[in-house]
């Protein structure tokens, strides 16, 4: 899937260049965005070490399993194949109320972290588990109890007012990603075994 | 009363990290006794090989939205997409922040800053695209860097059903805009 999707972007990106008479900005792009990458990357080791510190002083201290014993009749029925006292339904927890509470700073290295516990419960290494892609679907499109800081700063006193329908059309966008999931994990197209 | 919820909201969420940054070692100091700055090193090792090994992952997405943004795709997808979209009541002005919104951060923060800017804070078009901005996330990066930091490379349903729930995110934002803001 990510084959042809990653490559019909950039051929789709040229050809419409080729009209639009952008092809130097495609060019440009490229290049700009392969230095993007690194600088993204790069960027995150420090946030990344220090969340990860204060994650693995939290897991030593079983403060990670109390969170995950709590949440368990949610988790147990959204990741049903991972085990209801893993180190990973722990992660997961806190990704997703870092992500609700807008804390995206945090939220990262809290995701990846799930991800790598996660990984290890996957007997296919270079194909995502159902419990993988559920956890994606929910990440993007969590429910988001506070307004992001930069919106607030653009709207003003004008952000109150898309406080409710932020919450409401989160809402909708998580129960569609989580129904998505569940019915397509079923099928043959997205099965593990025809996985692309 | 919707406005000294939020304040107080916002004002609380700027004690969040603090409050865990300290009260996280605090408990594992004064109960369990863990050595906290052994520990907190220890796990604090794996930050920079994950932010490495997300890399080619994340060159690889970014090059392709990049360049996207850049050829006018997504211009000819706006007028593609127009027709069905006034039919069913989507305003055409929200459009390009809709499609945006899943590539790029940086991108969609720059489209909301423009409606704001022409259309004023007040306005419904503004209060509808600070909604979609909030209520979705960059679903390419994120992709990207999840399934790249584990070398997951057949991510299988994840991204059609992401992007679904984007879809249904943008429309909700519309809906629900039009709803309780007019």
């Amino acid at each position: 899937m990510l084959n042809y999707i990653w490559f019909g972007m950039m051929a789709i990106s040229v050809v419409a260049a080729i009209f639009t008479g952008r092809i130097d900005a495609v060019t440009e792009a490229a290049i700009n965005m392969s230095k993007t990458a690194v600088e993204i990357s790069i960027g995150l080791i420090g946030i990344m070490a220090l969340w990860l510190g204060i994650m693995k002083i939290a897991e030593e201290s079983g403060l990670i399993k109390i969170i995950a014993r709590g949440l368990r009749p949610i988790t147990i029925r959204l990741f049903p194949d991972v085990p209801a006292d893993h180190p990973a339904i722990g992660s997961i927890v806190l990704n997703m109320a870092a992500n609700m509470l807008g804390l995206g700073n945090a939220a990262t290295p809290l995701g990846l972290k799930a991800m790598e516990e996660l990984q290890e419960l996957n007997p296919k290494k270079d194909t995502a588990t159902n419990a993988m892609v559920m956890f994606l679907a929910i990440n993007t499109s969590s429910v988001q109890l506070i307004v992001p800081a930069t919106v607030v700063a653009l709207m003003g006193v004008a952000a109150s007012q898309i406080f409710i329908t932020t919450i409401l059309a989160t809402l909708c966008s998580t129960v569609t990603a989580i129904f998505m999931v569940k019915m397509l994990e079923k099928t043959k197209t997205f099965s593990v075994e025809n996985a692309s | 009363m919707i406005e000294s919820i939020v304040g107080s909201l916002n004002a609380g969420a700027k004690y969040i990290i603090p409050l865990l940054l300290v009260g996280i070692p605090f408990y594992a100091l004064s109960v369990k006794k863990v050595k906290v700055y052994e520990v907190f090193v220890a796990g604090a090792k794996d930050g920079f090989t994950i932010a490495v090994r997300i890399i080619p992952y994340l060159v690889a997405i970014l090059v392709a939205v990049g360049m996207f943004r850049a050829s006018g795709a997504l211009d000819l997808l706006l007028n593609f997409m127009a027709p069905v979209l006034n039919f069913i009541g989507f305003p055409p002005e929200n459009l390009p922040l809709a499609l945006m919104r899943p590539l790029s951060g940086s991108g969609s923060l720059g489209l909301l800053t423009d409606l704001v800017n022409e259309h004023g804070a007040d306005s419904l078009t503004a209060k509808i695209g600070a909604t979609m901005f909030g209520s979705s996330e960059t679903t390419f990066y994120v992709l990207a860097v999840y399934f790249g930091s584990v070398a997951v490379t057949r991510s299988r349903h994840a991204l059609v059903a992401g992007l679904t729930a984007d879809a249904v995110g943008a429309l909700s934002a519309v809906f629900f805009c039009k709803l309780l803001l007019t």
